[in-house]
């Protein structure tokens, strides 16, 4: 059962990534210090999917992710369409893309500890997406974060609703970065390698509830990772990439079972496996 | 970690002050100097004004009434050094809340929005650092005669310069970290990304210089009543004071030196101040 190279034309698609380059140019001009991160890219979200990113660092998973907010570095060149819902976000002006950053995509960040804001309580940081966005009052955006809380199972919500972030532990500050990823109910999440920076018992957890939020929220993810074992848990797709191309999409069972490129088998190859000889 | 952060406000405050023990002394000195000048002259007899012919340049004494001695017009010391501390600290106060805001708002937006804004309000700081400070005063001065309001506004246009550039330099770094990001991504744009997110992340460093920036005011402005450029006579600020007392110091000491204590008095509270307040507002650092 071979899949085909190419993403599937569905026509419903969320996100609809067509022939998207991201190109460095160098800092005097000549060839040699420009770098292409993406080149030719291709790529389908379906509504309530999950996509899972894998490849090396330095494949340019994250730098799909960057482009789809328009948050790549002012010197980076975009090539390409990426449309969302059927508008274009490639070359969208910052008042369109602020629209929809936050409300209707989000984004969970790698590392927790860096992506909240160290002078504001979590509960300020929360309430800020539905007060900037919905032009919630104080209270209610309050009452929504404090709900949000509990919807990533933060024990005590009322209690560290009104902490400063430093006064959590990791896997909850990840937790309150999946809540405020998810408090204005985007169609479409972002997460870029949202368990890297976390132990493996805490990665375990925080998997489960991206599991339960996605079936619960049916918003669709598109998860970056260089890590297998996680997009095998939850991807529905997954898409390998390498030196900025995709060279591999297909359904996760179908890639595990029957890779279809070199590079893919040498990925599933490098997975440790344990083996118990009696 | 838990307990403190259940407290109510005052009460947390009132826990992480007993940790700085300095913040408080340094606190209340300042209090009391401020107070002293601003009740003291009106209930003394004397004003700091009328000349007394017959108590030239008194040393400091217990019994007469004048406790710091007089100076050459036989004016009372004490009231003149409490009318000092008033202008001076006025001119502290006034000129680095505005140097501090202007330079915190002007190196933020600097910062964050970068590009050609940035370049164009950075330039035009390095324009107004190369005014030469001096014959600047001298010539506003010359404009407007000597008048108080004119020091605010000297001293105060001159001092946000280094606040500026030093929070442009923060909030360049400021902009790159993740939790900017974030923001950002959650939609975060504008007045609300630089009052919420940049400018309370560079606030540990904004208090320091805030802090520093009170002793150099005050004493640029001893500087320049040192000058004969400040407060106008017989009116007298610290700097003045001192300027006075240092053209007669071998006859009479008392003259330089009270003025000078109080001065360097006021200046290490106002440092100390700032190195407690900064461990005290940083939620990082609570006890």
């Amino acid at each position: 059962m071979s899949v085909p190279m190419s993403a599937p034309m569905t026509a419903e698609a969320l996100l609809q990534i067509r022939s998207l380059s991201v190109h460095y140019p160098a800092a005097n001009g000549r060839a040699a210090g420009a770098v292409d991160a993406l080149s030719g890219v291709d790529l389908d979200v379906a509504a309530g999917e999950c996509l899972g990113l894998v490849g090396e660092s330095g494949s340019g998973k994250t730098a799909i992710l960057l482009s789809i907010l328009g948050l790549l570095p002012p010197n980076a060149r975009l090539g390409g369409s990426i449309r969302f819902h059927g508008d274009e976000l490639a070359g969208m002006p910052l008042k369109g893309l602020n629209e929809i950053r936050g409300t209707r995509i989000a984004m969970i960040f790698q590392d927790p500890m860096s992506a909240l804001n160290p002078y504001m309580r979590i509960i300020d940081q929360l309430s800020e997406v539905p007060r900037v966005h919905g032009g919630l009052p104080r209270r209610a955006a309050e009452q929504r974060a404090l709900e949000m809380l509990e919807a990533v199972h933060i024990g005590e919500p009322r209690r560290r609703a009104r902490q400063y972030p430093h006064e959590l532990s990791g896997g909850m500050r990840q937790r309150v970065m999946i809540a405020m990823a998810l408090i204005a109910e985007p169609e479409l999440i972002l997460a870029d390698e949202p368990t890297t920076a976390l132990d493996v018992t805490v990665q375990a957890q925080i998997l489960a509830l991206l599991q339960e939020i996605r079936e619960r929220t049916g918003a669709a993810l598109l998860l970056v990772t260089h890590d297998l074992g996680i997009v095998a848990q939850l991807a529905d797709r997954i898409g390998v990439m390498r030196h900025g191309k995709i060279v591999e999409q297909a359904d996760c069972l179908a890639l595990f079972e029957h890779p279809q490129h070199e590079y893919t088998r040498s990925l599933l190859a490098a997975m440790p496996r344990l083996r118990v000889s009696a | 970690m838990s307990s403190s952060s259940r407290a109510p406000w005052r009460q947390r405050l009132r826990l992480r002050l007993r940790g700085h023990p300095g913040i408080l002394i340094a606190g209340s000195v300042l209090l009391l100097i401020a107070l002293a000048s601003l009740i003291l002259p009106a209930l003394s007899p004397y004003d700091y004004f009328t000349p007394q012919l017959d108590l030239i340049s008194r040393p400091p004494m217990l019994r007469g009434g004048h406790l710091l001695g007089t100076d050459p017009l036989g004016r009372d010391l004490l009231i003149r050094v409490l009318w000092g501390c008033r202008i001076s600290l006025l001119i502290a106060l006034v000129a680095s809340l505005i140097s501090v805001l202007v330079g915190v708002l002007w190196g933020a937006i600097a910062g964050y929005v970068g590009g050609h804004t940035d370049a164009l309000m950075m330039r035009t700081v390095d324009v107004l650092y190369s005014v030469p400070f001096v014959p600047f005063v001298i010539v506003l001065t010359m404009l407007f005669g000597r008048q108080l309001w004119l020091m605010f506004v000297a001293i105060g246009a001159v001092s946000w310069l280094d606040i500026a550039r030093i929070v442009r330099g923060e909030a360049l770094s400021l902009k790159r970290r993740e939790f900017i990001e974030a923001a950002r991504v959650a939609g975060v744009h504008g007045a609300r990304m630089i009052g919420r997110h940049i400018v309370p992340n560079l606030l540990g460093v904004v208090i320091i210089y805030a802090t520093l920036t009170v002793p150099s005011v005050i004493l640029f402005e001893a500087f320049m009543s040192f000058l004969g450029l400040g407060v106008r006579v017989p009116l007298a600020s610290l700097g003045s004071l001192i300027a006075d007392g240092a053209s007669d110091m071998q006859a009479h000491p008392h003259l330089l030196l009270v003025p000078a204590t109080v001065l360097a008095t006021i200046i290490y509270c106002f440092n100390f101040l700032g190195d407690g307040l900064r461990d005290l507002l940083d939620p990082r650092r609570q006890t």
